[in-house]
This record gives structure tokens, sequence and C-alpha cells, in this order.
């Protein structure tokens, strides 16, 4: 079932090069991933013994005990179900083929293979498969912002591309040193054989190894202070490349730390938990500050999207079933609205042309429907109560929060939380300038004749809203299904 | 005795180099391109044979060996030199434009048979294990390419290619020879087995002569697989060669290059007291090769220059592997990323014949647009380029990821702190061929054609290129 999941976009991609319509064969196969992952949530046991399901495997080079092997857990299906909700709702905005200059088939196949890239990395229970699905994506990525980007796409386009090749090879050869500080025989490239060792104490718990993984993954996730290739690549991305990359892609690192680096080196993790926590208070202060000053959409969601990174940093510092459950949830609430404010911004830029504040303004009056979206959107990605976002964020604060110091002084992790939830203000102050800028006020004569989001795109955006209103009502379906591995991440001797 | 089987493949080369030789003097007809058929008929025959032949360790008179390693070099050869005649065939309306034939299609027999005499070299390398040995196939090899490289008569560049080569090769080999003579001085033996044994039991006093001449064979064969600081001679030589001979030269005598440095280096990283100074400069040769290569490529406006300069680039990922000697593995890592190698640099050739013949050049802005003229064309370019550059699920992904865990198991720190750094610089130089093929657009929008033989050698490469850098294992196998 999973290798289908991870088959499905590429034969798609395949099949829209060699001529077949592009935007049907790109929504059907986005609409049966769904389904399958929808199935598969459902099919999950919760209470079974067995952390992983749906598993198969494939033995491919016997000498490195590499194989192609699949499963999933419950955090692994939040992903791959964020995958497939972004990657509908990206496929179904994205522009009509007719629409497109150049290459109209290359496009919809390049947003097939970063949706088969993160799908595969997601679904991998095999460190190298896990590796090389992320990077699968990059290529596409390059294509898509070179060939069909806006502003300046050509050096967005570089920088994104090397930046996160200079971090998959740090974080590879993290991952091949971890590998080899492993006595021989028990030297494997197995994820959960790696998870079983290391129960036993059988993973050295070298500090310089897990930096390693730590820069790696914090360069793809946009860690400051390795941030910088993120809001311009964005700004520059088209829309449905931009919300795959944001919402999904991103993901992949802060995944690979729960899913790899956390449970396999909790006590080197330990060794640099302040180096975290001073990191992850630039992320939300820092670039959040920065945020403040953008004077165009399109980099301001960029911006903020480097800066909620920060509180999932927050969560997976914090290192508590609270602090864990909160840093998965958020990858999974963030990933939609993000993707959601990318594909009305994207929507904005097409109609208008540009994204300068100074330029825009009063927009809702012609475009009521973006308008409405857009605020919703925001609002979720502030963290109001109501929408996942809120949910996930409230458990990261307590869990980081309940890391008391001395009698007097405030620990570490609680200086850090507080300036977290000035985050929070933050976050307000530039969401809902931006919203003034662009949509409220006096309308320019012109954008008066504008017309809204046609009706057609319209069930995209609100498919990301309702499931991030729904995680916000019952954030308890989220939680129950990361739960077991949540606890299985925590059980791990950190010695 | 296997050693007949293994011989068998190189005689039956020679018997098809003669034939084609004797075919192309006494042939009247004009247009001597059926020679490139029967020399690929004949090429593609042997290397369906050779996986035929069993391994073995030696043979008669211990200076052919015939091991696993010692056949899979052979394919290697066999392989290239397939698909440099398929080239070849692609490539012959420019040839003629630089030879003072009278004909259109004469004075390109030769074109078709010398390549197999250079594979014949190219196999016999793969198995010499006898200084003289070794120097006679050097030499074949060395030889027959002085006069490929310079077959284009009326071109400038390829002229200046040939006296290039010729003077540099003839410089190298005189170091070579020197370095024999000295190793030869202190242990009496030509016979690596032998030196191997002679060296274990060095006398102190002697450790400098054989460090001396160790260092004067690095010189020889640092030519041979373009490492610096002996690179001097590959922009040029491979920018004014023919193209097929460029990408004979870049995959085939490297790797016949590097089998040779394997056999002739064991020797001494075997010996204790030449190890450690031997590691030493393979080590500096690598981090040199690696900054120089890579640096270089990035602002070529050329593609087969930058094609030049990313061959010494891998050159100096091959070093790092045999720099990480004490893994014990050094060889299978070295032949996998090769075969890698193979695929993706002779597919990035066979594309560039076809879009010079269609653009009359080989600069990277020949590339634009085209995506748009031939798609199926700049979708192989790309598999060649994504895997040049190490991108997963390629064969050049499968190569740096063996490379890089030999050099972390032997903690070679410099050598993966520098990797790191110029695989990003790899990134930038081989997707800017992508960049020209999609990015930019062209002036001139008329497909380019290619014919049918060279459309479906694109294509098994490409599947080539998937399959193994998924499946590592049949090549793993063989080399076992």
């Amino acid at each position: 079932m999973l290798n289908l999941l991870i088959a499905i976009p590429i034969v798609a991609a395949i099949a829209i090069l060699l001529g077949l319509c592009a935007k049907k064969t790109a929504l059907l196969a986005t609409t049966l991933n769904l389904i399958l992952t929808l199935a598969l949530v459902f099919g999950y046991d919760q209470h079974s013994a067995d952390l992983y399901q749906f598993t198969s495997s494939v033995l491919l080079a016997p000498g490195w005990k590499l194989a192609f092997s699949l499963g999933v857990d419950g955090l692994s299906l939040i992903m791959l179900l964020l995958t497939a909700l972004v990657a509908l709702a990206a496929v179904w905005v994205a522009p009509h083929p007719e629409k497109l200059e150049r290459y109209p088939s290359l496009y919809y196949a390049c947003l097939m293979f970063i949706i088969a890239g993160a799908t595969g990395a997601f679904a991998s229970l095999d460190l190298f498969f896990f590796y090389a699905f992320h990077e699968l994506a990059l290529i596409p990525t390059f294509l898509l912002i070179g060939i069909w980007g806006s502003g300046d796409r050509i050096t967005a386009a570089w920088k994104i591309t090397i930046y996160l090749a200079v971090g998959s090879f740090v974080l590879l050869v993290g991952l091949l040193a971890l590998y080899f500080s492993i006595p021989g025989a028990d030297r494997t490239l197995s994820i959960p054989a790696l998870q079983a060792l290391a129960m036993h104490g059988g993973i050295p718990q070298t500090p310089w190894i897990y930096l390693c993984l730590l820069i790696g993954f914090g360069i793809l996730i946009s860690l400051f202070p390795f941030h910088t290739w993120a809001p311009q690549a964005y700004a520059s991305a088209p829309a449905p490349a931009a919300m795959l990359h944001a919402g999904v892609l991103k993901k992949f690192g802060l995944y690979g730390l729960l899913r790899v680096a956390l449970p396999l080196m909790p006590g080197a993790a330990h060794h640099w938990t302040n180096l975290l926590l001073f990191l992850l208070a630039g992320n939300i202060l820092y670039v959040g500050l920065v945020t403040i000053a953008q004077k165009r959409l399109d980099t301001m969601l960029g911006y903020s999207s480097v800066m909620h990174m920060g509180y999932i940093f927050l969560g997976i510092a914090a290192f508590n079933p609270l602090g864990l459950t909160g840093a998965a949830l958020l990858m999974f609430a963030h990933g939609l609205s993000i993707a959601a404010l990318f594909a009305i911004a994207g929507a904005v830029r097409q109609r208008t042309g540009t994204l300068e504040f100074a330029k825009l303004g009063g927009l809702a009056k012609p475009m009521p429907f973006l308008g409405f979206t857009f605020g919703l959107a925001a609002f979720a990605a502030i963290g109001l109560p109501g929408f996942a976002n809120f949910a996930a964020e409230l458990p990261i604060f307590f869990g980081a929060f309940s890391h008391a110091g001395s009698d007097l002084a405030f620990s570490n992790y609680q200086i850090t939380t507080i300036i977290a939830l000035w985050g929070v203000v933050i976050s307000a102050v530039y969401m809902l300038r931006g919203y003034r800028a662009a949509f409220l006020g006096e309308t320019d004569k012109r954008w008066t004749g504008l017309a809204d989001l046609c009706a057609c795109a319209r069930p995209a955006i609100l498919l990301l809203l309702a499931v991030l209103l729904v995680g916000g009502f019952r954030p308890q379906l989220f939680v129950n299904l990361v739960t077991p591995t949540i606890k299985a991440v925590l059980a791990v001797p950190a010695k | 005795m296997n050693f007949q089987y293994s011989l068998a493949l190189d005689l039956t080369v020679l018997t098809l180099g003669l034939v084609l030789l004797l075919l192309e003097a006494f042939n009247d007809k004009e247009d001597k391109s059926f020679l490139g058929w029967i020399g690929i008929i004949g090429i593609a025959t042997v290397f369906f044979l050779s996986f035929f032949v069993v391994p073995q360790e030696f043979a008669t008179g211990q200076f052919y060996k015939a091991d696993a390693l010692a056949i899979f070099f052979k394919r290697l050869a066999l392989g290239t030199t397939l698909l440099v005649l398929i080239m070849a065939l692609e490539f012959r309306p420019i040839l003629s434009r630089y030879l003072p034939a009278v004909g259109k299609n004469a004075g390109l027999g030769e074109f078709f048979a010398l390549p197999v005499f250079t594979c014949l070299g190219l196999m016999w390398m793969a198995s010499a294990v006898d200084f003289v040995m070794i120097f006679v196939s050097l030499e074949l090899v060395t030889i027959s390419f002085y006069i490929l490289v310079s077959y284009m008569r009326r071109s400038g560049a390829s002229l200046e290619a040939g006296v290039k080569y010729l003077i540099l090769g003839a410089l190298s080999t005189g170091f070579f020879v020197y370095g024999i003579t000295w190793i030869f001085g202190i242990t009496g033996e030509t016979n690596l087995a032998k030196v191997s044994t002679a060296l274990l039991t060095l006398s102190p006093a002697n450790e400098t002569a054989v460090l001396f001449g160790m260092t004067l064979l690095f010189v020889g064969l640092g030519f041979k697989i373009a490492a610096v600081p002996f690179q001097l001679w590959v922009p040029d030589v491979y920018q004014g060669a023919p193209t097929p001979i460029t990408a004979f030269l870049s995959v085939g005598s490297k790797a016949a290059g590097f089998i040779v440095l394997i056999r002739v280096l064991e020797p001494f990283l075997n010996a204790p007291a030449t190890a450690g100074r031997a590691l030493l400069v393979l080590t500096a040769l690598a981090v040199l090769t690696l900054i120089y290569g890579n640096l270089t490529a990035m602002p070529q406006l050329n593609l087969k220059r930058l094609l030049a300069y990313s061959s010494i680039a891998h050159a100096g990922y091959l070093l790092v592997a045999l720099a990480s000697w004490k893994t014990g593995h050094a060889p299978v890592t070295v032949s996998f990323y090769l075969a890698g190698y193979f695929l993706m640099t002779l597919l990035a050739f066979l594309v560039m014949v076809v879009v010079n013949r269609a653009t009359g050049g080989d600069e990277i802005a020949n590339f634009n647009g085209l995506g748009q003229r031939a798609p199926f064309l700049a979708f192989g370019m790309t598999v060649a380029m994504l895997s040049l550059a190490g991108v997963p699920f390629t064969a050049g992904f499968l190569g740096k990821f063996f490379v890089f865990a030999d050099a972390i198991q032997t903690s070679q720190w410099l050598l993966v702190g520098v990797g790191v750094i110029t695989v990003a610089a790899g990134f930038y130089y081989y997707l800017k061929v992508v960049r020209a093929m999609y990015w930019n657009v062209a002036k001139n929008t008329d497909p380019v054609l290619a014919s049918g033989l060279t459309k479906a050698t694109i294509g098994v490469l490409v599947v080539l290129i998937f399959l193994l850098g998924v499946w590592p294992q049949p090549v793993l196998q063989m080399l076992k």
C-alpha cells in the first residue's frame, strides 16, 4: 500500500511527461493519494504492539543491510496526511497548463516528483531511502523556481539548491558517522533496528555526531542562522511549489529529528540543548522582528514560516510528552496554514502582478473570498484558539516551561519559553499588519475590477482551513495517533 | 584453467582490430562506416562473452591477473569502446569537415579501427601485474591516443591537443619508467607480487630510494588519472580532441589508470615502511584534485571543458577512496564509482555529440532551450548531470555515498570536509547545464534529431544509471 502511495505520483509524472492531460492526471493522482492516506490513517491500529505497520521490505545490498523498507507509525501518518492534503491543494490551485508559457507538462511533473519525494521520505524505514527521497525533491524545486518563478528567481533558485545540497551532505556525513560509530556487527540502516539498538544502549552517544545531524537537519528546516535561503526562495517560487516546500518538505528536517536524531541519540542531544534553545530564540525573536520589517507579502510569509519553526524546535528541545506532542501537531498545523497562505498570496500575485504592501490595499472588496480566507489562515498562523496551531503551541509552551530551574531563577527553558510567548505577539503584529496593508483600507483604482478566486479553485483552500479547524476543536484525533511514537522516543535511555 | 578464457577476450579484440585495419586497407568503398558497425558488433559480442569468464587469481607466469577486478575493468574498457564507436558513427559529419580528404566520407576508416586497439591496451592494463607488462600496455593505449586525439587534421585545436598530449604523455612515461628502474634497482624485481614481498623486508637504508621511486610512479600515473598537479594537459586536450575520443580519454583512460594505480600502490600500501607516506601523498593529491577540479569547473562556459574539469574532480573523489585504503575495500569502492562514472560521463558525451552536430558547438549556450527542441535528449543530459552532481537514486550518488562512507570509516575528516564543499560546488556547475536546457530560451527552435541507435543507447544508459543508483548489488557481486 505504501509502495503504491509513492508509485502513484511517479507514474503520474511520467504519464504527464508522455503527454497525458497534465492537470487532470495530477488531480487524479493526488486525490487517489489522499484516499489511500486516509485509509492508512483509519487502518492504523493504535493499540497494537507493533509501532510500525503496513511494513514491506526488499533487500538491495546485503553488505550494507540496505533495504527498501517502508512502514508507518502515527507520526509518519500525520506527515503523510499533511503531504496528501497540501499536494491536492497545490495541484488544485496550480495554473491551468494552457496558461503556462513554457513546458506545461514539466511543471506538473515537477510537482508530482516533489510529492513523491516527500511521501517516500515520510514512509521510509531505511536511513538511505529516508535521505534519498528527500533530496529527490531538490531538483524539481530548482526547475520550478528557475523556469516559472517570479522576481529574482535565478538567485533564489541557486541559493536554495546549493544551500540545501550542503545541508543534505552535512546530514549525510552525520548519518554515516552515526552508522560507523556503532560496533561492527550491529551496523544497520534500518530505522526500527537502530531504535531497538538504542533501547539497549547500543549506540554510542557522541556529541559531535548529533551536532552534525542537528546542523544538517537544521539547514533543511531553516534553523537560525541557516535560514536565509528560505524567504527568498518562497517569495520567488510559483505558489504550488512554495506550498509544497514550506508546507511539507521543510517538515522533513523536523521529522528527521523526531524519527532519527532524538530516539537514537538522546544522550548526545542533551549535550546541545542550550545551543538549540539559543538558536531557536534567534528563530523566534530575530527572524520575527525581521518579518515585521518586510515590505512585501511573499517575503513576509517566507520569513514567518522560518520564524514558526522556532516553536517546533522549542517543543523538541523540551523533550517531554507535552513538548513533543505539541511539536508533532504544530508540524502538521503549520504545514496546512502556511500552504493556505501561500496559495492565497499566489492568487493575489496572479491578479495584481505585485505583492508590495505599498501598492496593495483594500483587496478584500473586489476579492471577498480571498480576503476572508487569508484572514482565517493568518489567524491560524498567529495561533488563535479554534485552530490546530493553538492546540499545538499551547502544549509546547507548557512542556517547555515545566523544566523548572533552581528555586528562584528561571531555567534556560523557561527564559526561552517567555521569549517564545513574545513571539506570538510578534506574529500577531506582522500578520495583522500584512492583512491590513493588503486587504483592508482604501481600494486602489487599479484593483477595483479584479475578479475573486474562481469557484473551482476555492475548495482547495477551504479544505486546508477545514482540517485546521478540525484540529483546533478535536486535537485529540491527532494526539492519539502520535502518542505511541512519542512514548517510544522518550523511552530510550539517555545514558 | 580459466587463464585462456580471460586471455581469449583480449585476443579476440586484437583479432577484431586487425580485421578492421585490413578491411580498411583493402576495401575500395569510400564510405567506411560499416567498419564502425563491425566494431560495435564485435566489441558487444566480447562484452557479452566476458560474463562467462570465471575469475581466477593468477595464471601461469604470474604476470597476468584474471581476478574479478581485472575482468570488471575489462568490461569497463569494452563498454567504453562500444559507446565510443556508437558516438563515432554519430560524429562522422563533424569529423569529415576537418579532414583533407576528397570525398565526404573518405578517410574515416582508422577512426573506427584504432579505438579497438586502444581497448586492447586498456584490457591488458586491467590484467597486468608486472612493470614490464604495465609499461607495454600503457604505451599501446597512449600511442593510439596520440593518433586519435589529433585525428581532425585541419582543426588547429585538435592538432594542438595532439601535440600537448604527445609531449606531456612522453614526459610522464619517462617519469614512470624512471620510477620503475628505482624500484627494480632496490628490489631486483619487476613483478608486483615479488616487489610486495621484497618491500616487507626493506632495510631502512633503502627506504629513501624506494620512496623516491614511488613518488616517480605517482607522477607517471597521476598524469593518466588527471590528478592535480599533473592535470595541466587535460582541459586543452579534452577540448581539442574529437568528442568521442574525449569521452574515451575521460572514461577509458582514467579507469585503466586507476586499476594500474591500485595494482602498483598495493605493495607500497601494504608495506609498513612505505604505507604511511603513500597514504599521505594520496591524501594530499586528493585534497588538491578535489579543490582544483571543482573550483575551476565553476566558471567554465564550454561543456567539453567543463567535463574536463569535472573529470579531474571525479579523480579527486576516487583518490579519496584510495586514501581510505585501511577499510580494506578501496578497490571495490573505486570500481563501483567508476562504473557509475562510466555510465553518466558517456551519456553526457553522447548527447553532446548530437547537439554539436545540430548546433555546431560545444558551448553550454548551445544547449539553450534543448528541453523544447529535443525533450528526450534534454532528459538524458539532465540525468547525466544530476548523476555527476550526486543526486540520490542515481549511480553517481551511490558512488559518492560509498566514497564518503570509506572516508568516514577511516576518520579522514579533512577529506570529508573538503568533499562536502566540493560536492556543493559540483551542484552549481552541473546544474548550469540543466539551467541552459530548461531555463534559457533558444534562438533556433528546430528539433534536434538523433539516430535510432543513439536514442536507444541513451535510454539504456538512463535506465542503468537509475538501476545502479538503487540496486548496487549486481556490481558489488561482480567484484567479489
